[in-house]
């Protein structure tokens, strides 16, 4: 197992590299801005299907907080990873591998901002939301970062599940609770995760295989990885057409979710088909676009549905 | 004239880029400052509503 030099980044430094010239813009990437978009619209939509109602000012903040929570977690799975991240060409870039961040600054600014967001959103809704915010973001830096990731194949599985409480923690801003709705917004990106992530790992599997991370290709293989690929695709899909089948979307939120869930299985069967050796592998690549397509869209009609529902549109 | 380059109370003479990402830091800091004073002050004020004018003197 690799390991990180915690110590590096508390310890005096030379004068040459003490003076930082780090510029916002590197603190602003440490948050994962394109996780933390998705992380801002599943958890608006959590916070849109909940009943009752929220002040827009008091569900901005929420929104901010969430947002900035997530942020955090990103900013301490840089601080931890930033050895492997150094080994990958997709990642060596970020700000701490790239030397542009201390370790220490990526560590403390995660830290700082994971203790303000939960205390803002506490706050500023309840703290049944702020629990549920300090668990996602305890669940991706300690349970996915630093136990899961460089130890099982099983890793975004599990780990998968902070990515996929955001609209867990909406739902709650709103209502002070859980409830089934917003458990199977959960279960939807729960069962996103291994098909998109995996789809990556098929084409950057000499990535992470440098980086030593294990994940699925690297341990089981190609053959196995594209026969998982497809099992979650279908379980996806039918996840998916959850909230028709349980009565919180419309019929025409069902047929879209529908034909969204049989994209991503004709896609799955792409990858199912494409040779294990293709150099390429073109087939992963579109898996990969697609799949944040379809969460994105799947959201997208989940929102549209219930604001048509709301103005009398559809009954 | 030509700007002095700053100098660090351990002595360690600043660049001029040093100096300009520094400054960008210290003024993304204040903006994010303002914007949580002013969370704090709306926050505050859509959560006590009418019932400000309902306090007894």
């Amino acid at each position: 197992m690799t390991s990180v030099d915690i110590s590096r980044g508390f310890g005096p430094a030379p004068a040459s590299e003490a003076i930082s010239l780090a510029a916002p813009a590197d603190y602003f990437a440490l948050l994962k801005p394109r996780v933390m978009s998705l992380v801002v619209f599943t958890a608006l939509t959590g916070m849109v299907l909940a009943p009752g109602g929220i002040h827009p000012v008091i569900g901005f903040v929420a929104l901010l907080a969430i947002a900035v929570g997530a942020g955090a977690s990103g900013a301490l799975n840089m601080w931890y990873d930033a050895d492997i991240d150094a080994r990958m060409s997709r990642t060596r870039e970020r700000p701490v591998p790239a030397g542009r961040v201390a370790a220490a600054e990526a560590l403390s600014f995660g830290l700082v901002l994971s203790l303000g967001s939960t205390i803002v959103l506490g706050i500023a809704t309840n703290w049944v939301a702020a629990g549920l915010l300090a668990f996602t973001i305890f669940f991706y830096a300690v349970i996915y970062t630093m136990w899961l990731k460089r130890r099982t194949p099983q890793n975004i599985v599990i780990g998968g599940a902070a990515g996929a409480l955001p609209p867990v923690v909406g739902w709650a801003a709103v209502t002070g609770g859980i409830a089934i709705e917003p458990l199977v917004l959960f279960l939807i990106i729960f069962l996103w995760t291994p098909p998109h992530f995996w789809a990556l790992a098929l084409f950057r599997s000499d990535d992470y295989a440098r980086a030593g991370v294990p994940m699925l290709p690297n341990v089981a293989g190609v053959a196995a990885t594209k026969r998982q690929i497809c099992i979650y695709s279908v379980l996806l899909a039918i996840s998916g057409l959850l909230p028709t089948v349980m009565g919180f979307a419309s019929i025409y939120y069902g047929i879209g979710a529908a034909v969204l869930g049989l994209g991503v299985i004709l896609d799955a069967r792409w990858v199912l088909r494409m040779r294990d050796d293709d150099p390429k592998m073109a087939s992963a690549r579109r898996l990969f676009g697609s799949s944040i397509l379809y969460l994105f869209l799947i959201f997208a009609l989940l929102l549209i549905d219930r604001s048509a529902q709301s103005v009398g549109l559809i009954g | 004239m030509r700007e002095v380059p700053a100098v660090t109370e351990n002595g360690v003479r600043l660049t001029d880029e040093q100096v300009r990402r520094r400054r960008s830091r210290s003024i993304a800091i204040a903006l994010v400052l303002a914007g949580l004073v002013a969370i704090f002050y709306v926050i505050t004020i859509v959560k006590l509503g009418g019932n400000v004018a309902l306090r007894s003197f």
